[in-house]
């Protein structure tokens, strides 16, 4: 049953939910933050509009730098800012940022530790149209390895508005990822948001799904149909990938013994791979992964993709079965 | 081996607008993708696919054929209705741009379509890879084949285009032409105001190119250019092509807004409605903006 601490949205499996893309809410949270502190500056590479730093840019241009296609220049710009008292988030796609700038994070910005943040839209298959040029998959994995770094992927519009406050925030450098297409909005301003913490959206006793971004949505549509066919599952929205919540993953797995993890990114190193970094060292118990499997993207239509790459509700579905039936085994 | 069928300059000039129309249709049906960029290369790749390039449509792997590089590759959709017109695939597959399964993704993928040569769209690589198979082509199997790279002007903010164009000079390639879109604008404005970019000539000169200054809807002086730069030796040629984003479409032409927008899918303030947008591009460039009354075919 959905947790009722949660506060999740009323509309929550109405077929008219608002659908928002989680971008939205990094163009939302810059304007709140620079309203907050006015050492909160924005940088962009030719994408304002597309990364929505454009509403920051429209309530203060002053504090609004267009640096050109130039990501690996923007990254180290705001390297500089940073060790001038500034508190600069970096504007592009993943793909681009933290993609092709990875080294320029990795000297100028981790390894300083120094305030960054950087938001990386446009992550996750469901770009849809534009091909795997432009779909980051691979994000996460890059970015959770870095010493220093922070990684937060939220899973609609609001939580995104919410990420974005705390990691102006959070001292030191900071990974906000968000996607491209509409979403739907089903957390709600009441559904609690603390970096760091994970927490339990749906209540169950058989498996524990952890799941981060926009498919947290999927993962709940799975679970309230499979209480249908009576089996009960947890599930958990970890927006924080880095550091992981032990505590509440933990405590959840002692209970089910059983995870499917759910995630738009490669399954290798992103936000499934982390957590099964730290089972494999406390506590172990089958689990399955949802996720884009060893393979690029393409064009299509976001709905086609998620189906394609086996990401939708159907196949979080057939996994929850399937660690099931390992679990009994 | 194969070449060029000769055509006059009135008939590329008539294989350009048909070409545009195929944009327009495309970018219809795909319901997203670029129309600026693509429109405004529309001249530039008519003459490459018929006059310039030593290539053969029905062997795209031919070993001996000249290289064109896409840098932009958001600009794609031209490169694929000239593909189509030259002979590499049917015209018909043009209308599964960007959709799912299609060879035609919405940023070119060297694997899926044959005569592609690289995969694209992230900006500013493009003039590297010319330059390494430059100097595969020149120095290693000592092969008479040349390469030509199409970048965009938004692609000169970035380093690594640089980077390329120092190695290229270092090296030498008078078998690399490289060719720049300079349509003055990018997706959030005017080159010039987002990242001022001129001189653009007197940077390449100084980084050791020789360049050529050219109308990029002139198709003569598109081929000239190109012939032109055969006769270079000991640098790689520059050719600076001008052009006007949007070109044969009124309400686009150099008007950033159309960078990455359709026609057909956003009423936008100040532009014909969306349901009119392709109706009335189709008839502009049939009619040549209404210099000719009776629309040709
Ligand atoms: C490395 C990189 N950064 C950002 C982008 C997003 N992007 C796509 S096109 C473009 C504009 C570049 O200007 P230009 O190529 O001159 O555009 P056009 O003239 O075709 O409208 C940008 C920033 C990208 N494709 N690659
Ligand atoms: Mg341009």
């Amino acid at each position: 049953m959905v947790n009722p601490q949660a506060y999740l949205s009323e509309k929550l499996f109405s077929p008219d939910i608002e659908k928002v893309p989680t971008r939205n809410g990094y163009g939302e949270g810059l304007v709140l933050s620079g309203e907050k502190n006015k050492n909160v500056v924005v940088l962009c590479a030719d994408l304002s509009e597309s990364t929505r730093s454009e509403y920051f840019q429209k309530k203060f241009p002053e504090r609004f730098i267009e640096v050109g296609v130039a990501e690996q220049n923007m990254a180290s710009l705001a390297s500089g800012m940073a060790l001038a008292g500034k508190i600069p988030f970096i504007s592009s796609y993943a793909t681009f940022s933290p993609g092709r700038n990875n080294e320029q994070i990795r000297t100028t910005i981790a390894i300083n530790n120094v305030n960054v943040k950087i938001g990386g839209a446009h992550a996750g298959i469901s770009v849809g149209p534009d091909g795997a040029t432009h779909q980051a998959l691979e994000d996460m994995a890059l970015m959770r390895v870095m010493p220093n770094m922070r990684v937060i992927s939220p899973c609609d519009a609001l939580e995104a508005k919410k990420a974005t406050i705390a990691a102006a925030e959070i001292e030191g450098p900071v990974y906000l990822r968000f996607a491209r297409a509409g979403t739907p909005l089903f957390t709600t301003e009441k559904t609690p948001f603390h970096f760091g913490k994970a927490e339990v959206f749906w209540i169950g006793n058989d498996v524990t799904i952890v799941a981060s971004g926009p498919l947290a949505y999927e993962a709940l549509l799975a679970v309230s149909l499979l209480e249908k066919e009576g089996v009960s599952a947890e599930v958990i929205n970890n927006h924080t990938v880095k550091p992981l919540d032990k505590e509440t993953i933990l405590a959840s797995l002692r209970k089910t013994k059983a995870l499917v993890t759910v995630e738009e990114h490669q399954v290798a190193g992103g936000m499934g791979s982390s957590v099964l970094e730290m089972l494999a060292q406390n506590f172990q118990v089958p689990a399955e992964m949802v996720g884009i499997q060893d393979r690029f993207g393409e064009s299509g239509t976001p709905e086609e993709l998620l189906n394609e790459f086996k990401l939708s509700h159907p196949f979080i579905m057939e996994a929850v079965k399937k660690v099931l039936r390992r679990k009994k085994t | 081996m194969p070449t060029q069928k000769q055509y006059s300059i009135a008939q590329l000039e008539k294989k350009a607008n048909e070409i545009r129309q195929d944009i327009i249709t495309m970018l219809l049906e795909a319901k997203s993708g670029h129309s600026a960029g693509p429109l405004g290369m529309a001249d530039i790749f008519t003459a490459l696919y018929f006059k310039v390039l030593k290539h053969d449509p029905k062997n795209p792997e031919w070993e001996d054929r000249d290289r064109l590089i896409l840098s932009n590759g958001h600009i794609c959709p031209v490169r694929y209705a000239a593909m189509a017109h030259a002979g590499y695939f049917k015209k018909e597959e043009l209308m599964t741009l960007r959709k799912f399964g299609s060879r035609l993704q919405g940023h070119p993928e060297r694997a899926r379509l044959p005569g592609m040569e690289t995969t694209s769209g992230p900006l500013g690589s493009g003039l590297s890879q010319a330059s390494g198979m430059a100097y595969a082509g020149k120095y290693l199997d000592k092969k008479d084949w040349r390469v030509f790279c199409l970048m965009s002007d938004g692609e000169q903010e970035c380093g690594q285009t640089w980077e390329a164009a120092m190695f290229a000079a270092k090296n030498r390639l008078d078998n690399l032409v490289a060719i720049i879109d300079r349509n003055n604008i990018q997706i959030d404005g005017f080159t010039e105001d987002v990242m001022p970019l001129e001189d653009l000539k007197a940077k390449y000169e100084a980084f050791n190119w020789h360049v050529l200054e050219i109308d990029g809807h002139n198709m003569e002086e598109i081929i000239d250019a190109c012939n032109q730069a055969k006769a270079i030796h000991q640098k790689p040629t520059l050719i600076l092509a001008h052009t006007i984003p949007g070109k044969g479409v009124s309400f686009m032409e150099n008007d950033f807004k159309w960078h990455g927008t359709p026609p057909g899918v956003s009423d936008m303030p100040g532009e014909p409605a969306k349901d009119e947008q392709a109706k009335i591009a189709l008839k502009e460039l049939r009619t040549l903006q209404g210099k000719i009354s009776s629309e040709h075919e």
